[in-house]
């Protein structure tokens, strides 16, 4: 997947906007060591790609990372950015050319977020009119108001301030982007909200992203493809996040996913990439014979009751029929309804809390879309790879 | 032979004088031009010129320690050896070498200004968090970069702490520099020991203290101009 992007264009970098990635035999052996910290590491990452490095604590996931843009230097293979060595590159040049996210931020105390954001355009000598656009620019990308562009970060908040971190690491629009557990320190609602922001973002900047977690969930909600580490820098396996979950290659990567792997592999696809049982419907004002007839031509014995603008009102047992037309009296108000976004493990969710009766699904203009049952959501786990 | 007065003739002193009161303005007044003003400029000019060099050297020498972490423990030693160092005894070992000099009394100040400043710059490099050099050095910044971008701003609050610290010292310790050389605040002061009349002692007592507070306001002053990040409150 290679990007449009053409911010790229101009400016001295010799990358396209998103580079591919190359782990080659890579090995890192700290001097006096018994065991290398990384041995014989391979795995490649498509331009425009997140891949995200997993694994337990120790297991060498941060080195890796860090050899990328030579904060550590390898001992052994070579990793290749757009086909170019990185050993090749002087360290501080190529840092400039690759995004750098860590969970502490580091953001400079002392300088305000504009000047933050600023740090690699003026290390490249961008003129103080494109830095100025720039900074600008980033502040929208990542929902911040221009305003705080002339704030310290000791007064944001951890949010914000990782917001700054991002936008800081785009700054000069690198072809590469490290993040080392960005959200890591971040309260459970705000992290999800700053993933949810870095996939909207990712979306549109089309960057190749080496993300770092020991998060099972975050690799597999951010992750294009997943490298499970384990011990020593060794790559337990490098897949989709659908393959491992389908597929896990060994013990170690079955116990790392979890038992509840299937339920995770729920969280990878929504109601709208499902197709939804339809006809099960009956209109306010209708003879009770026709829905009656229709519940049975589908063995149901309920149906959702919609209004003239295709809206549900409500659940109606067939029990209820008794010969007048449909009436809106006769319904059962709904407990929940899904959207098409919806994802099948959230679907499933709000179908086993309603008494494993089907779900009722909308569209965005709140017109019944369809109907979810637990056998389609199970079908949904058989027929996907 | 018994026919002049016995008691010495002061001129025509105010009635203050003439009645040796405590402290009397009119003398001040009178002596402000030719005695207290040019002892007042000696010692801005004595306590500045040590500051400043003890500055310099301690800057040089708390890059090199910060750089190469074991200099630190024998500057350490070393200044804190002479900071122990008696005044008066400095100044007297030091004539023998460099005479009844200005130099001399510049190498005892400055000598007592490494140890404070020394410290607090070491202190301030070494407060930088290491989360905020690994973001700096991984955005692609030299050692030289961030050394003056980002380290030195951040350790300035401690080392203009400890150049308050030195400057406050050095005001004080000035006044001795008297018996090496005839400068300074100390002059006057050391004049008036010798006499009854207070009023010398006091005025220029009372100036160098004004001196003291005067210097350490104007360094908070220039802290926070360098510095306006430390005045944000922290989320």
């Amino acid at each position: 997947m290679t990007s449009a992007n053409s911010a790229q264009t101009e400016g001295p970098s010799p990358y396209p906007s998103a580079a591919s990635l190359e782990f080659q035999h890579v090995g890192k052996r700290y001097p006096g060591a018994v065991r290398a910290a990384i041995e014989d590491l391979s795995f490649e990452v498509p331009a425009g790609e997140i891949c995200v490095l997993v694994g337990p604590s120790g297991c060498g996931k941060t080195t890796a990372m860090r050899l990328v843009n030579r904060m550590i230097d390898l001992t052994a293979g070579d990793i290749l950015l757009d086909g170019v060595s990185v050993t090749r590159r002087k360290p501080a040049e190529l840092r400039r050319e690759i995004g750098y996210v860590i969970q502490q931020i580091g953001l400079f105390p002392h300088q305000t977020i504009a000047q933050n954001i600023a740090t690699v355009p003026k290390l490249l000598g961008w003129d103080k009119q494109r830095t100025t656009a720039r900074v600008q620019e980033l502040l929208t990308l990542v929902s911040l108001d221009a305003e705080m562009g002339e704030r310290y970060p000791g007064e944001l908040s951890g949010g914000q301030r990782q917001r700054v971190g991002v936008a800081r690491a785009l700054a000069a629009d690198p072809p590469l982007m490290l993040m080392d557990e960005p959200f890591g320190a971040i309260d459970p609602i705000n992290r999800a909200r700053l993933q949810d922001e870095l996939l909207r973002l990712q979306a549109e900047i089309r960057k190749t992203i080496v993300f770092v977690t020991h998060d099972i969930d975050e690799a597999i909600k951010m992750g294009d493809r997943i490298a499970i580490m384990r011990e020593g820098g060794h790559l337990a396996q490098y897949a989709t996040p659908d393959v491992l979950l389908a597929d896990p290659a060994d013990e170690f990567v079955a116990r790392f996913v979890g038992a509840d792997r299937g339920l995770k592999r729920l969280t990878l696809s929504a109601i709208k990439d499902i197709q939804l049982l339809d006809g099960l419907t009956a209109r306010v004002g209708e003879p009770a014979a026709e829905a009656r007839e229709r519940a049975a031509r589908h063995g149901s014995d309920e149906l959702v009751l919609i209004d003239g603008g295709e809206q549900p009102i409500g659940r109606l047992p067939v029990a209820r029929l008794d010969g007048k037309p449909v009436a809106v009296e006769d319904a059962e108000p709904l407990a929940a309804t899904a959207r098409r976004q919806t994802s099948l493990h959230d679907a499933l969710s709000l179908v086993v809390a309603d008494g494993n009766r089907p779900l009722v699904v909308v569209d965005d203009d709140g017109r019944l879309a369809g109907l979810v049952d637990l056998k389609l959501i199970s079908d949904a786990l058989q027929t996907r790879r | 032979m018994a026919s002049g007065p016995v008691i010495p003739d002061f001129g025509r002193g105010s009635s203050c004088v003439r009645d040796n009161g405590l402290f009397c303005w009119g003398w001040v007044k009178q002596n402000w031009s030719d005695t207290l003003q040019p002892a007042l400029l000696q010692h801005i000019l004595l306590t500045a010129v040590a500051v400043v060099i003890g500055t310099a050297i301690a800057f040089t020498l708390a890059l090199a320690a910060h750089r190469r972490g074991w200099i630190a423990t024998p500057v350490v030693l070393v200044t804190g050896l002479l900071y122990t160092i008696p005044s008066l005894a400095l100044f007297q070992l030091l004539v023998p070498l460099t005479g009844l000099t200005r130099t001399t009394a510049e190498i005892a100040l400055v000598s007592y200004t490494l140890l404070i400043l020394f410290r607090n710059m070491l202190a301030g490099l070494s407060g930088v968090p290491g989360e905020v050099k690994d973001a700096a050095r991984g955005m692609g910044m030299t050692e030289r970069q961030l050394l003056w971008k980002v380290e030195l701003p951040l350790a300035l609050p401690a080392v203009v702490a400890g150049l308050r610290i030195a400057t406050v010292t050095v005001i004080s310790l000035a006044t001795v520099a008297v018996f090496v050389v005839d400068e300074g605040l100390g002059a006057p002061i050391y004049s008036a020991l010798q006499q009854t009349f207070k009023t010398e002692m006091i005025a220029a007592g009372a100036l160098c203290v004004a001196l003291a507070l005067l210097a350490d306001f104007l360094l908070v002053l220039l802290q926070r101009a360098l510095s306006p990040w430390m005045r944000v409150a922290r989320a």
